[in-house]
């Protein structure tokens, strides 16, 4: 047998060993997909640790914010000052003067303190909202008026930061918004237990304000809802028709082509053109009120309709075609085929797009300032077209804000943020897993 | 065994051995490959459906070219033929699914007793619930068995009230022989059966609004020799009241359960007779050479 040999003398390919060739090789293949693993085990810790430290950055610096200080004063509800004429007329005693009844409790605390200056420093241990908060315990119950009662009021701000420790003793006076002799009243209160952190029920209660102590996120909440309201509402519904039309409906032709190729592009378009459009169509043209949640709504569900398509298309691909075809060849119209067999199959998918696209609503600032709606707003809004701001926008709004209160504020309101997001996007995939292919 | 089914059998066998003496004996009348006449008679007595000169585009594609065929009542017509060759979409036309290939175009004349499927004043889902379909994979909606069944009945609104619907839903069911099976699973979902039972199910839903004619598209070729022959037993009781078309791979299958065969070559019709004159005296040569397993 006459042995074929290679052009350069070596044995021809046929005839080598494949055992040991494959062998030689093994190594080196199987370092590279070690190695390949470890790169992505890398960026996912890399990854996990960057979420870890951001978390824990905002649950410290916001966990604080949840607990406020009160501070316990005795309030002697005098009826000469507050209803003199005894007809206990709402109107008389809302316009009585608390803040009198403020200062006398505290100055029952501190009955040594003397001077105009030092009185001044006194009341401000309590926040301007004390006597506002008294005017509404006793409209809400006037048997108060001629008693005597313990009552924890409101700390101011600075109070708050400091029992928080946040403000450094050392410090020299001047250069602290918490002066000496506050500091001692302070030490006093909290030796006799009269000073105490509650839960701080203000912040899920009431609107902005410029006092820190006082200021909340309803609003900015109540705002969130009813934008994000009008934009499930307009964009679900129209985001699903559409994707029903364009993959069940519509020609394949150039037309829909080009619809299609602008409707990804739509989905890349950054968000703060969307509010200038909202801006020059809603406001400037339809002339809708600026800041209201409607034209919010309108401007995100813009933002939000491609998503949705995009979502609701490909669920619809999905849907293996031979549920079309058995519904078709029983004599269903196509509406039929489609309300059916195919809508239902493919809803899970369109719904765990839209809440996607819904959470992405919900975290968008950009598009709202250019409508307004980055406005200082004290109201809790009770309906569209109210002024509103949400929440992103209220975090932006604080954390621009100096006081150091503001700081813990804008970090609870992130996570108040965070924990609807992890809640919707937990609810996309609750959906997922429920409704998954039941074919 | 009457002497058609040996002959039948002999036929088989042949098919399995290409150089089997018989299969030379049998010689074919037309020996030519380009000729692609129709070779046999596509008229029948009492038509169910007719066709005539059915061509078919899938956009520049000719898949189906001229074919004329007559399908008579009560009958088991059997489509057979190398893949490609255009039987699947032959069947296809016959309800009109191929309305829903944007590409795809039908011309020709074909008629159900004496309407003109195509006419304007036939709607296709009138035409659907006459002609029902039973697919290549078994397809049950991802519904309860019951739904399955009442699902064409509930679209089309043949009955009255739910004892009427439950009762039709169980005699299709028990004339699709499935019914000792379900009875005591009807609300578990249709995907939970087996692939047989699948099959089975799909005919009860076609058979539930009472179609004319049932067009089923290889409905054996995802299902083992056991439930294959389940579905062909049935197919042989259902000629009693259907007109069934029917396409297979496979040959003993044709054999078994069709009166009459077509054999479709590249989307030309090349020969149609009786069954058991196709499979043991073809008289085209590309027939012959099919069911002697020459290509295929």
């Amino acid at each position: 047998m006459n042995k074929a040999t290679s052009p350069n003398g070596a044995t021809p390919p046929h005839e080598r060993d494949i055992k040991t060739i494959v062998n030689a090789g093994l190594a080196r293949r199987h370092a590279a997909e070690r190695r390949f693993r470890w790169y992505g085990l890398t960026a996912i810790t890399l990854g996990l640790a960057f979420v870890v430290l951001m978390f824990a950055n905002i649950i410290n610096k916001g966990l604080p914010a949840f607990w406020q200080t009160y501070i316990q004063v005795p309030i002697t509800f005098d009826a000469a000052a507050l209803d003199p004429e005894g007809q206990r007329d709402p109107r008389a005693l809302a316009g009585a003067d608390y803040n009198a009844l403020v200062r006398a409790g505290l100055r029952q605390l501190f009955p040594k303190v003397e001077g105009r200056l030092p009185l001044r420093a006194l009341s401000a241990l309590v926040s301007t909202d004390a006597s506002y908060d008294l005017q509404r315990r006793v409209l809400a119950d006037p048997q108060l008026i001629g008693t005597q009662q313990e009552i924890w009021l409101l700390a101011s701000a600075a109070v708050d930061t400091f029992v928080k420790g946040n403000i450094d003793r050392g410090l020299e006076e001047a250069n602290r918004p918490i002066k000496d002799n506050q500091i001692d009243w302070i030490d006093q209160l909290r030796a006799a237990g009269k000073i105490e952190r509650q839960f701080n029920a203000v912040l899920f209660r009431s609107g902005d304000s410029r006092e820190p102590e006082q200021a909340g996120i309803r609003g900015a909440l109540m705002g969130s809802f009813f934008t994000l309201l009008v934009t499930f509402l307009l964009s679900f519904p129209i985001g699903v028709a559409t994707a029903v039309y364009l993959e069940e409906f519509a020609p394949k032709n150039r037309w829909t082509d080009i619809i299609e190729v602008n409707i990804n592009n739509l989905a890349a378009v950054p968000s703060i053109v969307f509010g200038l459009l909202g801006l020059a169509v809603f406001i400037n043209f339809f002339g809708l009120p600026r800041s209201a949640p409607l034209v919010g709504g309108l401007v995100l569900s813009l933002m939000t309709l491609p998503v949705i398509i995009i979502a609701g298309r490909a669920a619809l691909t999905s849907v293996p075609p031979s549920i079309r075809e058995a519904a078709l060849g029983m004599g269903a119209s196509k509406l039929q085929m489609v309300g059916h067999h195919v809508l239902p199959l493919a809803m899970p998918g369109m719904l765990t797009g839209s809440i996607i696209g819904m959470a992405r609503a919900l975290g968008e600032s950009a598009p709202l300032l250019m409508i307004g709606m980055v406005a200082f707003i004290v109201d809790v809004p009770k309906s569209f077209l109210d002024p509103a701001t949400v929440l992103p926008v209220q975090i932006y709004l604080w954390s621009d804000l100096p006081e150091r209160a503001f700081v813990e504020r804008t970090s609870a309101a992130i996570m108040v943020l965070l924990a609807f997001m992890i809640l919707m996007n937990g609810l996309a995939i609750l959906l997922r897993k429920r409704f998954e292919r039941r074919w | 065994m009457s002497t058609t089914a040996i002959d039948t059998q002999i036929a088989l066998n042949g098919a399995l051995n290409r150089n089997a003496p018989i299969r030379q004996s049998a010689g074919a009348q037309v020996t030519d490959y380009d000729n692609r006449q129709t070779v046999g008679k596509i008229t029948v007595d009492n038509p169910k459906m007719a066709c005539r000169e059915v061509n078919v585009y899938y956009g520049q594609k000719h898949a189906i070219k001229n074919v004329s065929l007559d399908i008579g009542a009560n009958e088991v017509i059997a489509f057979i033929g190398p893949s490609g060759c255009g039987k699947s979409t032959f069947i296809r036309c016959l309800n009109r699914m191929n309305d829903t290939i944007p590409a795809a175009r039908v011309t020709g004349l074909i008629k159900l007793d004496d309407d003109d499927i195509h006419a304007k004043e036939i709607d296709v889902v009138q035409l659907r619930a006459r002609v029902g379909m039973v697919f290549q994979k078994p397809n049950p909606f991802p519904k309860s068995i019951y739904e399955n069944v009442a699902y064409g009945p509930r679209i089309h609104g043949m009955v009255n009230d739910k004892a009427e619907l439950d009762q039709l839903v169980r005699d299709s069911l028990e004339r699709a022989g499935l019914i000792k099976e379900v009875e005591k699973r009807m609300l578990e979902p249709g995907t939970s059966l087996s692939g047989g039972q699948q099959q089975r199910l799909c005919i009860a839903r076609a058979i539930a609004v009472n179609p004319e004619v049932i067009l089923m598209d290889e409905p054996c070729s995802a299902l083992d020799p056991i439930a294959t022959a389940k579905i062909e037993e049935l197919i042989d009781e259902l000629r009693e009241n259907y007109t069934i078309v029917i396409v297979t791979h496979s040959m003993q299958q044709a054999a078994r359960v069709s009166q009459r065969t077509a054999y479709f070559h590249l989307g030309d019709l090349i020969e149609i007779g009786d069954t058991d004159q196709i499979f043991t005296n073809p008289r085209h040569k590309l027939t012959e050479d099919y069911i002697t397993g020459r290509f295929g």
